[in-house]
């Protein structure tokens, strides 16, 4: 920590933020659109790390990384849509498919994703926005991956497109009253099928971030609840992109706590910081949950608010 | 079950086959769950085959391992037995608050604390107090602390409104943190090097085996805890109470049932088997709290639940059955060269379709005896 002595914590910390924050904007952003459609899709974790290993794997064979988060996205659909179809029949419960589909998922992934464990995947690039210092702690913070820039137009784009374009205006409905949108003429179970589908092929993009960038490797610990805390944070972001965008920073921020603290030379205690992101989501689902009233802004047809 | 069998006299012969049909009514609606839950079994066996078949590999050779793996010897069936006892419990996590409406999949959590709060009761004990005293302490430390742990979920549930399913999981890995903390720090035996525990239990401190058996008495303790819970759900107002809440909260609230006291109670409950489950791993096969209590227990434990659809005698054979698949693991890897994970796709597999056939449920008019034609 020569040259920035103490600033390395909140420089740290900075660089891990956006390092860290990248795979919740991708399962938020797509959580976000599954339930704005009126569905929750809690097999976004299984989604994710699924789409880790064929990132990893795609990239490993064909030699290149964006062949491999095309990949993943492809497989995050077909899980939406796996899980969009089975939720269509009545009596199902869309959570505890979720949780089904999580394992599903989690299982099928260490299953084909065993071979992958060795070899070694070209990484996906990052833009260099650190040039202008000298120190090696601010280039290697300042180094962007193209996949976070592209996360944060994402968001602007969705925040818009909800509020102005007819896609948006249909999935709201369709999440507000099943009822409203047979009126329109619309099917909910078709609105809902397809949004299930994008928010699992944006989840599955999370998750080629991990495996292709940061850790940039393939393991069967490559998640560490990403993609659940995701879906906590959605409602904390109240369906809303930006906010989506901005709670994920703030998660990235927290996950970053505790390494940023050992590097420092913190020993004692720091397994409790590795806890900082699972506390600080809970600490904001309490503040933001009532158990009067429904959240302001929530879909009205979705379960989890109920 | 109805008042035409408490009939004492002999109907004339004309009306005996009339007489028969509460039986085969009472029949029809129990075997509605068996069937439903047997095909969904075979379906997702046959899903499976085809994924085996797929990569190349016989399914016929691997049910016949898990087979042998899980029931085929004395020796296979005391591994079963051993590797569905921690499930019995944890599955009761889950399925007590179910009854209530609530899905909380977070008993990993309560396992792992339970297991470090029996450690940390023994520590002060062993030596110089007789096992008789300690074994019942830390049991009873461990399912204190896991009953706050899951029993935290409920109270957050009615009294702020946060999602069960959500924050539970949220605790879960907030426990894995706390066992990390505890483990590696202030409860550190500073002679575990390799692998960070607390001091071990000596020898004679150890919960050992059923007699007769190479399986501990945790499994004792589970089929006990899962008649108990039985007998709670099904036999007491209380019980009948949280059944009432489950199908209906308002309901339950215009009836003046104390729903909230049910929410924690339940919660609490679960979550103290769940806390079992961490002091019998800790007392019967660590010895000491280490990372290895979060073995996935909790987890698997969702999926034994959601196939027993709640019911805490059915618990028990389903447990057993993923317990003899969980142990048919290893001989999987060795004799057929798949991956350990093979086992985590059958269980997904096999989750996924049992929760699709609850559409099922009502669709067949032969478990239906409303609409059965009115004859005799």
């Amino acid at each position: 920590m020569e040259g920035i002595g103490i600033w390395g914590v909140p420089l740290a910390i900075f660089a891990g933020a956006i390092r860290v924050s990248t795979p919740f904007i991708f399962v938020s952003l797509g959580e976000s659109i599954t339930e704005r459609s009126g569905r929750i899709n809690l097999g976004l974790e299984g989604t994710l790390v699924f789409g880790a290993m064929t990132a990893y794997a795609v990239a490993v064979m064909s030699n290149s990384p964006w062949l491999g988060v095309l990949a993943a996205m492809a497989t995050g659909a077909v899980f939406g849509l796996i899980h969009g179809f089975i939720c269509k029949f009545p009596k199902v419960n869309d959570i505890a498919i979720g949780i089904a589909m999580m394992q599903f998922g989690l299982g099928l992934a260490f299953f084909l994703g065993k071979p992958f464990i060795q070899p070694v995947a070209p990484h996906l690039p990052s833009i260099a926005l650190g040039g202008w210092s000298s120190s090696p702690q601010i280039q290697s913070a300042l180094n962007i991956n193209v996949l976070f820039i592209i996360g944060a137009l994402l968001a602007v784009a969705l925040w818009w497109a909800f509020k102005n374009t007819r896609v948006g205006l249909i999935l709201r409905v369709v999440g507000d009253s099943s009822d409203a949108a047979r009126a329109m003429g619309l099917n909910p179970d078709t609105a809902r099928l397809l949004a299930t589908a994008v928010g699992g092929s944006l989840a599955a993009v999370g998750g080629a971030y991990l495996s292709l960038f940061y850790p940039g490797s393939w393991n069967e610990g490559i998640s560490s609840g990403q993609g659940l805390m995701a879906v906590a944070l959605v409602i904390f972001a109240r369906w809303n992109p930006i906010g989506c965008f901005l709670a994920a920073l703030l998660f990235g921020g927290a996950g970053a706590l505790g390494p940023a603290l050992q590097s420092v030379g913190v020993t004692q205690g720091y397994y409790l910081f590795y806890a900082a992101p699972y506390v600080l989501t809970l600490v904001i689902l309490v503040v933001t949950s009532s158990p009067t009233r429904s959240l302001a802004g929530a879909p009205g047809a979705l379960s989890i608010t109920k | 079950m109805t008042i035409e069998a408490n009939i004492p006299t002999l109907p004339p012969l004309s009306a005996q086959s009339g007489n028969l049909r509460p039986i085969l009514e009472w029949l029809a609606r129990r075997a509605e769950p068996v069937a439903i839950s047997l095909g969904a079994i075979l379906a997702g066996l046959a899903l499976f085959s085809i994924f085996i078949t797929v990569v190349g590999k016989s399914p016929i050779d691997l049910f016949k391992l898990m087979y042998t793996g899980g029931f085929g010897s004395w020796f296979s069936i005391q591994n079963s037995l051993s590797r569905a006892a921690p499930l019995l419990l944890t599955a009761l996590c889950v399925a007590l608050p179910a009854r209530l409406g609530l899905v909380i999949i977070g008993g990993e959590g309560a396992v792992v604390l339970g297991g470090v709060a029996a450690a940390a009761a023994a520590l002060p004990l062993t030596g110089s107090v007789s096992p008789i005293i300690v074994l019942p302490v830390m049991a009873i430390a461990g399912m204190i602390m896991g009953g706050i742990w899951i029993g935290m979920v409920g109270v957050l549930r009615h009294y702020r409104g946060v999602n069960e399913t959500i924050a539970s999981l949220l605790m879960a890995y907030i426990a894995i943190a706390l066992m990390n903390h505890f483990i590696e720090g202030p409860l550190r035996d500073p002679a575990s090097l390799n692998k960070p525990s607390t001091t071990p239990l000596p020898a004679d401190y150890m919960l050992g085996n059923i007699p007769g058996m190479d399986v501990n008495w945790g499994l004792v303790i589970g089929i006990l805890a899962c008649i108990v819970s039985w007998i709670l759900i099904e036999a007491t107002s209380f019980g009948f109470a949280a059944r009432i809440a489950g199908g209906n909260v308002r309901a339950a609230q215009i009836q003046g049932l104390p729903v909230g006291r049910l929410i924690v109670g339940f919660t609490a409950l679960a979550g103290s088997f769940a806390g079992l489950a961490g002091m019998v791993e800790v007392a019967a096969v660590q010895g000491s709290a280490n990372a290895s209590l979060a073995a996935g227990y909790g987890y698997t434990g969702i999926l034994v639940a959601f196939l027993a659809r709640h019911n805490p005698l059915a618990i028990i054979p389903v447990a057993i059955l993923l317990g003899g698949i969980d142990a048919s693991g290893g001989l999987i890897q060795r004799r057929m060269g798949l991956p350990d994970a093979t086992v985590l796709v059958l269980q997904g597999t096999l989750f996924v379709v049992i929760l699709f056939c609850e559409t099922f449920y009502g669709r067949f008019k032969i478990f239906n005896p409303d609409l059965w034609k009115r004859t005799a």
